[in-house]
This record gives C-alpha cells, sequence and structure tokens, in this order.
C-alpha cells in the first residue's frame, strides 16, 4: 500500500459522495432516475443501466477495502509500538514532571526565612498595629478574628461569594429538573429511586448515634460560631461543623425529616440574606470610616460576648451561609436536590 | 522541635504515601481523612487553633462525605446493593 495515497483516497471518497449532484449530466440521470421507476430506467436501457450500477458498486467495495487495509495496519501499529511507546513516553514525562515539582518546591522551602526570626518579612509594623492595639480597636479578643472580620472584612466578604458562587455552580451542574415538588420529571424520580434503593433506610445503630450526636454537635457548631470574637473558631469552622451536623441527621433519617425544616426556599433566602446582610453591615462600616470612628456602634468590653461590634453578626452571617452551602453540597452530590 | 511533632510529621508523610498508593478508593479516603487530623494536630502545635478547628470540620468532615458520595456514584462502594442482588437471584 502506497502511504502517500491518504488524501486522494479521501478526495475520491468525497468525489463519489457527490457523484452525480454537482455534474448537470448526472443530476439529470438521478433526477429521471428519480422520477421514472427503477424498472422503466432498467427497461430503456437496461445494457447502460447495469453497467453504471456495477461501476459504482466496484469503486464503493474498492475505497472500503482499501479504508479497512489502513485503518488494519493503523490498529496492528498502535496495538503493537504505539501503546508501549506511550507507555514509556508517559513515565519519562510523569518522572520529570514530579522531579521538577519536587526541586522548585523543595528550592522554595530553602529560601524561605526561619520561622519565628527577628528580622522576617512578615514581622512589620500592621502584625504590631494588630498585636498592640487589635483588642482596642475591634473589641475582639481572639486577634484572628479581629483581623478577618475587622481590618479585614472585605477579603471575608469576597470569599463568602466566592463560596456562594461554588454552591451556584453546583446547582448548575447537578440541580435536576425545576424546583417544582408537586410534579417532579423523569430525571428526578429516577434520581429519588436510586437514591432509596441504595441508601440502607432506618439503621437503628446510625439513628441511635445520631440522636445523641447531633444536638451537641449543632451546639458546639453554634458556640464556635457565637464564640468567635473570643475564642478560636468563627463563622466558617463553625458553619462547616453545622453543616457536618445536619449531614449527619440527614443520614440517618432520610430526606422527609429534613425537609420539614430545609427545603431549596430556605437555602435560597438563608444564604440571600446573609449576604445581603453582611454586606449592607460592612458597606455601613466602610461609609462611616472604616475604623469605626463616629459608627454608632459601641465596641463592649473585650471579652464579654455581646462585644465587638459588627464581629458577632458578621460571623452568624458566614456561619449561616457557610452551613447551608456545606449541606446543599451534599444533597446535591446525593441526588441532584433537596 | 519535639518529639512528638516529629512523629506527627512522620506520620503525616507516610499517611500521604499511603493515600496514593493503596488500591482500594474506599481506604485511601479514610487515610485521607487521618492525614487532616494529624494536619489538625500540626496546626494545634503551629499555636493556631482557628486553623485546627476549621481542618477538622472540613477536612476530615465534610470533604470526606463529599468524596464517599462520589465513590457511591460510581459503584465502587460494595456494599447492600450487591446483597440485594443476590437476594432476587
Amino acid at each position: 500500500m502506497k502511504k502517500n495515497n491518504g488524501a486522494s483516497f479521501w478526495q475520491k471518497l468525497r468525489e463519489l459522495d457527490q457523484v452525480s449532484w454537482d455534474n448537470p449530466l448526472d443530476k439529470q440521470l438521478c433526477q429521471a432516475v428519480g422520477d421514472e421507476s427503477e424498472d422503466e430506467k432498467r427497461e430503456s436501457d437496461p445494457f447502460d443501466y447495469a453497467m453504471h450500477e456495477a461501476q459504482l458498486d466496484e469503486r464503493r467495495e474498492r475505497l472500503y477495502l482499501e479504508e479497512r487495509l489502513q485503518l488494519g495496519m493503523l490498529h496492528a501499529w498502535s496495538g503493537r509500538q504505539g501503546l508501549r511507546w506511550l507507555e514509556i513516553g508517559y513515565r519519562v514525562l510523569s518522572l520529570l514532571f514530579c522531579v521538577a515539582i519536587i526541586t522548585f518546591l523543595m528550592t522554595t522551602v530553602l529560601a524561605l526565612p526561619p520561622l519565628g526570626a527577628e528580622n522576617n518579612p512578615t514581622n512589620n509594623e500592621v502584625s504590631q498595629r494588630y498585636i498592640e492595639k487589635g483588642v482596642a480597636e475591634t473589641g475582639s479578643v481572639n486577634m484572628v478574628t479581629g483581623m478577618i472580620l475587622d481590618y479585614r472584612a472585605f477579603d471575608t466578604f469576597g470569599e463568602s461569594t466566592v463560596l456562594f458562587v461554588a454552591a451556584c455552580s453546583v446547582l448548575l451542574l447537578l440541580k435536576l429538573g425545576e424546583h417544582t415538588p408537586d410534579a417532579p420529571s423523569l430525571s428526578m424520580l429516577e434520581a429519588e429511586y436510586d437514591d432509596r434503593h441504595h441508601e440502607p433506610k432506618n439503621d437503628a445503630i446510625l439513628q441511635m448515634a445520631a440522636r445523641i450526636l447531633v444536638p451537641v454537635i449543632l451546639l458546639y457548631g453554634i458556640y464556635i460560631v457565637l464564640g468567635g470574637h473570643l475564642g478560636p473558631g468563627g463563622g466558617f469552622s463553625g458553619g462547616a461543623v453545622m453543616g457536618a451536623g445536619l449531614i449527619l441527621y440527614l443520614n440517618a433519617f432520610g430526606f422527609e425529616k429534613t425537609g420539614r425544616f430545609f427545603t431549596y426556599k430556605t437555602f435560597r433566602w438563608v444564604t440571600f440574606l446573609s449576604l445581603m446582610t453582611y454586606a449592607g453591615l460592612k458597606s455601613y462600616s466602610f461609609f462611616m470610616g472604616a475604623n469605626h470612628l463616629n459608627s454608632g456602634i459601641s465596641l463592649g468590653t473585650p471579652g464579654a460576648i455581646l462585644s465587638s461590634g459588627l464581629i458577632l453578626p458578621l460571623n452568624i452571617c458566614v456561619g449561616l451561609i457557610v452551613a447551608c452551602t456545606m449541606y446543599a453540597f451534599y444533597t446535591l452530590f446525593r441526588k441532584g436536590g433537596m | 522541635m519535639n518529639v512528638f511533632m516529629i512523629v506527627v510529621l512522620g506520620l503525616l508523610v507516610v499517611c500521604a504515601i499511603a493515600t496514593s498508593v493503596t488500591k482500594s478508593l474506599l481506604a485511601s479516603v479514610v487515610i485521607f481523612m487521618a492525614y487532616s487530623l494529624l494536619m489538625c494536630m500540626v496546626w494545634m502545635c503551629l499555636q493556631s487553633p482557628d486553623l485546627a478547628v476549621t481542618e477538622a470540620a472540613v477536612g476530615a468532615g465534610v470533604t470526606s462525605v463529599l468524596f464517599f458520595i462520589a465513590l457511591k456514584k460510581i459503584h465502587a462502594i460494595r456494599g447492600d446493593e450487591e446483597e440485594d442482588h443476590h437476594e432476587e437471584k
């Protein structure tokens, strides 16, 4: 078989496909064939017709055999040598890639300054101010919360929005059908059946464990959210803990129980209202000069639960968003709806 | 760097390698949970309890649950489903 036959081969195939439609004579012929009946045509010029048919058949057969031969050779080559080459190339490339990444990361780590050294670039006037005046300016005993929800609250707002956008993408990808529980679509019914079929329902051990654990987990999550400005914790971690508690409850008791207090509508409204509250509170704070100069919000006594100005409501907003988003992720992954 | 920290860091490396080497996907996810818990201890030793709480809740909790769901969707977890199948037969 000639190697340079490829182009002409495809050209010929194309010609064969277009046969008799571009050429006016052939078009006439085809129309004639179409208009008259086949028998009539065969009777009027039987020999010519048969010759034409035979020629076309022969060309088709030849092209078909040619194509099969070429494809067969390609298959044989890829089976014998191609796979081996691919495997060797893949291994060499992945090894090189790993070595390059390891070298790069190790060099970076070696170039880092030692942990806690006095003249590190991180040890500048910014952190000094946070440490010295943090409690006085934000009213938050936990310095980290004071930073992320007061000095850098705008960054945290961006993070919450990123989470919201991620939830929206998951909704777009995984949500099934319209939001009409009265008239579920076929795919929704299928997912529902699949969920019920694969899920072991009414597991006594799981239900007992959930009955004991879920209230404790939820309370702990609320504690982390509310105590964010007093100790370790905050909106994100507390929200994640609450979301995990809700997921455990759902796993133990199924969608019927959780559907009583948490539906798609709840998710939408809670997330929307929390984000808007966050945006409103922080806009007010920035509008009044960003440093609570005359905002009229008292910082309270550092260490009390109702202190540190806007940090507590902001923490609650972030916690609600995170808890709802975690739960929504779980339900969407599981059956594409709530 | 005290002994505890060295032990935890060594276990971290072991967990990281075991996660990628293990054949069973389910075992891989469970080892990944252990990795997250060890990482949580490392955060505690580095005196950042905020991160430790988040790591425990997100890394060991929610991420693993999502992994389990994904494994279930691709039928990588064998369980009741097969038993049902046998009963039907």
